[in-house]
């Protein structure tokens, strides 16, 4: 194989359309950035898995996004970290979750650990934007009040207010982040990194560091999901992109549209993906997804809206 | 069509002179647990229902690695995991790192019918169990004086592991004298189904023996340890860490959906060709009520029942006890 390398990084699905313009561009300037320099890396030769994990260090120690440095908060006003990361060609795998001190949790997920004050995840954005989703959502985040299950997800959509995760999307943005990269000899890899959800229980584990959930490898493709945990997991949706290339044939675009199309139930969701022929793909349902990715003969795209 | 169940107590090198003594009580507790399954779906009881309470008895039995009889951690401590889902709604819940609640299965139903999210872990998921009033005991009620000796003796083995001074052989020798080669099997689990396609999975264990403190295995991840949907319901068991590579629960389930295989033919694939070898079985059943128990390992604890008539209490491939 070997068609030559491809990289997809995300910076969350789920963005507020009202969102400043200059907000805008920094998220741009931030996605490009990291873009370039998996592309100089892999120009470099290194290893698929290598560079997910270099980009997604670059993510986390940027505030700009919901993982590492910038973390959302949970109900107590803490950061709880996870992540996690995949070699597709023996489908190895490492993943944490509950991290408070770890400064690139991505880079424990790979057991390369280096400690940090707790503080450096807690930014004062996210001390207000706590507040902010408490005052919005008393009511469906008191979990001892029935929600009935994936109700919450659908009644989201005859909502006037946009919403993700029931929270109102200028409080849900910004996200997870991602990379998912397929280096010139067909190796693939991939890479989630997160704070979590905004105003979650203390001890929850969302879908980011979860094999075949948030993240999956193997010898066909790379894939790194964002948007609602749960109706990730419930999807099993990376996994499901690498399945459906596997066991029925598709095309990786196809792929990626068939599970944001059939296998959310109502979530909403993206991912991006690159297959060992170097081939990348995206897709969501969401409003937005911070995205980028190039290929080597030249290709190269930055978004946020459809 | 009609309602099926099935139950695992572990899949690993069971080694096959098991001593009457270790193995009648582990046939009785699947005798026991396949009778509780059986009759509560004769009395017309929802199959998540079923796979809970099945799960629960499991858990209370000390013979299995889960509830009381938990393995410990390199600390000495319990740390127990769980996973119960839905098959038609594909609502689930999880939990992991538990040091007090009684059964594990009970919290991951709460936490998928009580909260928004799937999966709670450690001080949070201990915290949610007291918030919810959930049976608690002290940590000692699961920890038994066998999984005392196997921490210890795999703590020794693995001293000897590490050190390279030691030849090779010797390593081997000592991985293999574990004891009665059961250090790391006892996963329980069960899947059922009830006439009218309503299908459940559930799976709860003490992970690894001499595990870190902290990790986390396939049993509460969806798609890994546990996963159900509208076809088919599985629960897995074995080395937590190829299961989850090899996404064993959900694989069986997507070469229904994508490559249109039987249950059987699914679940037989899944073993054969994707997990590694020695390393996996699982139980599961479709909607349409045919159940499924292929293991790569040497033996695997398991019952199955169906409404035909048909029952099976088994250990080893090819062999299986009478069920009276």
């Amino acid at each position: 194989m070997g068609s030559g390398w491809a990289i997809a990084v995300h910076g969350g699905a789920g963005v507020d359309p009202n969102l400043p313009k200059e907000r805008q561009e920094e998220a741009k300037q931030l996605l490009t950035r990291c873009l370039n320099l998996g592309i100089s890396a892999l120009r470099s030769s290194v290893s698929a898995i290598d560079v997910v994990e270099l980009v997604v260090r670059e993510l986390e120690s940027d505030p700009l996004f919901n993982s590492g440095r910038g973390s959302a908060l949970t109900a107590k006003g803490t950061v709880e970290m996870e992540a996690s990361i995949m070699d597709g060609p023996e489908r190895r795998c490492g993943a944490v979750s509950g991290i408070t001190t770890v400064k690139n949790p991505i880079s424990l997920a790979r057991l390369g650990v280096e400690m940090v004050d707790n503080d450096y995840f807690i930014t004062e954005d996210n001390v207000g934007m706590l507040k902010l989703a408490k005052e919005a959502n008393s009511i469906l985040f008191d979990y001892r009040i029935p929600i009935g299950g994936l109700e919450s997800c659908s009644s989201v959509v005859e909502n006037p207010l946009l919403q993700m995760n029931g929270l109102p999307i200028s409080v849900y943005a910004p996200e997870t982040v991602g990379c998912v990269v397929v280096d010139s000899q067909g190796r693939c890899a991939a890479a989630t990194s997160t704070g979590g959800l905004m105003n979650k229980m203390t001890g929850r584990i969302g879908d980011s560091p979860l094999i075949g959930a948030g993240t999956y490898a193997c010898d066909l493709c790379g894939v790194s999901c964002t948007g609602e945990g749960e109706a990730i997991i419930r999807g099993t949706l990376a996994r499901d992109v690498a399945a459906l290339m596997e066991y029925k044939g598709l095309g990786l675009q196809e792929a990626v549209d068939y599970v944001i199309g059939k296998r959310l139930d109502g979530g909403k969701a993206g991912l991006i993906a690159v297959s060992n022929r170097g081939e990348v793909a995206c897709g969501f349902n969401s409003v937005g997804m911070f995205r980028g990715c190039a290929t080597e003969d030249g290709f190269m795209e930055v978004g946020i809206w459809e | 069509m009609g309602w099926a169940i099935a139950l695992h107590g572990g899949a690993g090198d069971i080694p096959r002179s098991l001593p009457p003594e270790l193995r009648q009580p582990r046939e009785a507790a699947l005798r026991h647990c396949l009778q509780i399954g059986v009759d509560a779906l004769k009395a017309a009881r929802s199959p998540l229902d079923v796979v809970e309470l099945v799960v629960r008895e499991l858990e209370d039995h000390p013979n299995f690695n889960a509830g009381k009889g938990s393995v410990l951690t390199s600390n000495g401590t319990v740390e127990m995991e769980a996973c119960i889902m839905d098959g038609n709604t594909k609502k689930c819940g999880a939990v992991s790192g538990l040091t007090t609640v009684k059964n594990a299965v009970s919290l991951a139903r709460l936490v998928m019918e009580k909260t928004p999210h799937i999966y709670l872990g450690f001080d949070g998921a201990e915290a949610f169990a007291r918030e919810q009033g959930i049976e608690t005991v002290d940590s000692s009620h699961f920890i038994t004086p066998e999984n005392i000796d196997r921490l210890k003796q795999a703590k020794e083995a693995n001293r000897v592991q590490i050190d390279y001074t030691q030849p090779i052989q010797k390593v081997e020798e000592e991985e293999a004298s574990l004891p009665n080669g059961d250090s790391q099997i006892g996963t329980v689990g069960c899947v059922a189904v009830d006439s009218y396609g309503n299908i459940a999975a559930a799976t709860s264990t003490g992970g690894l023996v001499n595990k870190m403190v902290g990790r986390i295995g396939d049993t509460p991840i969806i798609g890994a340890g546990t996963y159900a949907n509208s076809l088919c319901a599985v629960s897995a068991t074995g080395k937590g860490e190829a299961i989850i590579r090899a996404t064993v629960a959900r694989d069986v389930a997507a070469l229904m959906e994508y490559k249109g295989l039987s249950l059987k033919e699914a679940a037989a694939y899944v073993i054969n060709e994707c997990a590694p070898s020695r390393t996996a079985g699982l139980v599961a059943v479709s909607a349409t009520g045919e159940v499924a128990m292929p293991f790569n390992t040497v033996g695997m604890f398991r019952a199955c029942a169906t409404q035909d008539g048909y029952s099976e209490v088994a250990i080893w491939p090819n062999e299986s006890c009478s069920c009276d």
